[in-house]
């Protein structure tokens, strides 16, 4: 019952992947990567949304990347309602899709950004879509049905695309910039 | 003529009634909270389980877009209420990580005191409650005996006694007060040889290896497919622990701690302490393992905050003053898990340069953890879902956020 009869553990360090990975990407796909930065905090690429599921497949089934483990799924809405922010803000108005994968076996981790427009064809209303990546890691059945919850993005391909944490017949995307507290629900006050 | 099997449990099996929808929960006390699971049923078997959840939501990332990381604080320890302490020390590594911000040495020490005996005080509520689940009161009633005084040692050192906050983006809100490690050494050497009372009420109860033991069978292949973590990842056999294996920035606050993953290597468990022996009918990945393996982390956080202690008292700088509310945030964004007690509970911070994050996110580890429970509960009995359900230890606040 002596801690100190235990051998002092030697620590394994995160490495974070580098530009090697990125060059590997970059000649099997090609301008499938449509963007990227490495010298962030948590370095990350971004894809192309139609090519998304290979390239996690590549990612995942790759033996010397080997990203076994989904870690989340986050949509962020990039949207300032005033025009005059709006114009500072230096981007147009788009909604990210941002995968955090690690890997178990080999401890590193990756992330991987997905950009879609708002609505689709610029359609009030109509849900942008990202191909499912659910059939890769089970993990994405839950968080992405959350995130079509939450930030109203429908992926095509899922299995079961329902809401999960709202009512069913909740309206309106809670995560988005623009959404408003409905006034009642059910007779319940929202506001 | 009547058919003759030597097993008579072969019988159930074969017979099959209407199906029949069961709905158990939100109300039923042995789903940890508001989860309800809609079970259809032929008889005694579970052909199906469809977990609902959502009953406890109220848009926590919506509310951390509108107050700075502080003022956040309070409302990551209601996520997972059970392990505020946790919970904290996520969210404030996230957003040092995003300031760079760099804690003195007595900080992290101090940290690791505060988050291991929080880990202590989780894991007891999960083993009493997983007696519940079962149907053995006492336990519960045992666990709940020596973490009132984890909860009085808490209280001492920040007010609060479940939702705590005490952990905050720069350091901690307050320094211990005079004469707590002590108190804090007292309860160790007190609580310590208490674990063998839990093991014979439940770990080798005859009667709660027969409920647990090849039940839930999780392979780690499935594990890693669901994205389970902590104690259920590591019940399975995966040796993954994320105060060994995480990012720097987490895993330096354990550096040079003599510590080792509880997980079931070449057949056996880390044989540092006296543990009870494993059954024969336990199988890798089921629910006994998953129990065990919360047991045995149990020890060895009492192990951590022992040296953690030790090396507090003689490190040199100040407890960690928390940032102002109106520092700003740079641009940018920032990922970071902690090894929390439910598993690995990340936060994911993105900011436009404003005090106010743009974005929040709280990666749950439960909600991973409970995605798993319709694969798991795929033709078992009835009687054999709350024992797997339990045996994830889920919290629905966490779940729901």
């Amino acid at each position: 019952m002596n801690p100190t009869s235990l051998t002092p553990h030697q620590f394994k360090y995160q490495p974070m992947t580098g530009t090697s990975l990125l060059s590997r990407l970059q000649q099997q796909f090609g301008d499938k990567i449509t963007g990227s930065n490495l010298e962030a905090i948590d370095p990350w690429i971004e894809v192309a949304p139609a090519s998304l599921p290979e390239i996690c497949q590549f990612l995942r089934d790759d033996a010397e990347l080997a990203f076994d483990l989904l870690n989340c799924i986050t949509g962020v809405d990039y949207f300032i309602a005033d025009p005059k922010k709006a114009a500072k803000a230096g981007w147009d108005p788009h909604i990210e899709v941002v995968y955090h994968i690690s890997s178990i076996s080999k401890k590193h981790s990756l992330v991987v950004k997905v950009k879609v427009p708002r609505w689709k064809d610029g359609q009030e209303g109509q849900l942008p879509e990202v191909p499912t990546v659910s059939h890769l890691w089970r993990t994405a059945d839950w968080h992405e049905r959350e995130v079509f919850d939450l930030s109203g993005i429908r992926f095509t391909g899922h299995p079961d695309m329902r809401r999960i944490l709202c009512p069913e017949d909740w309206v309106g995307y809670p995560l988005r910039k623009d959404y408003e507290m409905p006034l009642e629900y059910h007779g319940i006050r929202g506001r | 003529m009547p058919l003759e099997l030597e097993d008579p449990r072969v019988i159930e099996f074969d017979v099959r009634t209407d199906e029949m929808l069961v709905n158990m929960g939100p109300q039923h006390p042995s789903t940890h909270g508001v989860l309800r699971l809609v079970l259809r049923t032929d008889g005694e078997i579970v052909s199906e389980v469809e977990p609902h959840i959502g009953y406890l939501h109220r848009c926590a990332e919506k509310i951390g877009e509108n107050l700075t990381p502080r003022q956040w604080v309070p409302y990551t320890d209601r996520m997972d209420y059970l392990a505020g302490m946790n919970m904290n020390l996520g969210w404030s590594l996230c957003v040092e990580k995003l300031l760079e911000h760099q804690l003195s040495e007595k900080a992290q020490h101090l940290r690791v005191i505060i988050s291991e005996m929080g880990r202590i005080a989780s894991h007891l509520v999960g083993m009493g409650a997983y007696g519940l689940d079962l149907g053995s009161f006492s336990p519960f009633l045992y666990a709940f005996r020596e973490r009132e005084k984890i909860l009085d040692l808490f209280e001492e050192a920040c007010g609060a006694r479940l939702t705590y906050s005490y952990i905050t983006p720069g350091g901690c809100t307050a320094d211990l007060p005079n004469g707590w490690l002590q108190k804090c050494a007292d309860f160790l050497d007190q609580f310590e040889p208490i674990i063998q009372e839990y093991h014979a009420l439940l770990t080798t109860n005859a009667i709660f290896i027969k409920r647990t033991a090849a039940i839930g069978t999780m392979s780690p292949e499935m594990a890693i497919q669901y994205g389970c973590t902590g104690p259920v990842l590591r019940g399975s056999g995966v040796d993954y622990d994320l105060r060994r294996d995480g990012e720097q920035r987490y895993t330096e606050m354990y550096d040079g701690y003599a510590f080792e993953v509880i997980v079931e290597k070449d057949g056996h468990y880390p044989k540092d302490h006296d543990y009870p022996a494993v059954p024969k009918d336990a199988v890798l990945g089921d629910c006994w393992h998953r129990f065990y393996v919360r047991m045995l982390e149990v020890v060895q956080a009492v192990d951590l905050v022992r040296q953690a202690i030790d090396r507090y008292s003689t490190a040199t700088g100040d407890y960690g003053v928390p940032i102002k509310l109106t520092t700003k945030l740079p641009k940018g964004e920032a990922y970071l898990e902690t090894e929390a007690p439910r598993g690995q509970m990340g936060f994911y911070l993105v900011s436009d340069g404003n005090a106010i994050p743009w974005r929040v996110r709280a990666r749950s580890s439960s909600f991973c953890n409970l995605s798993v429970t319709a694969d798991l509960c795929r033709g078992c009995l009835i009687a054999d879902v709350p024992a797997i359900v339990g045996s994830l230890d889920v919290v629905m606040g966490e779940i729901d956020r």
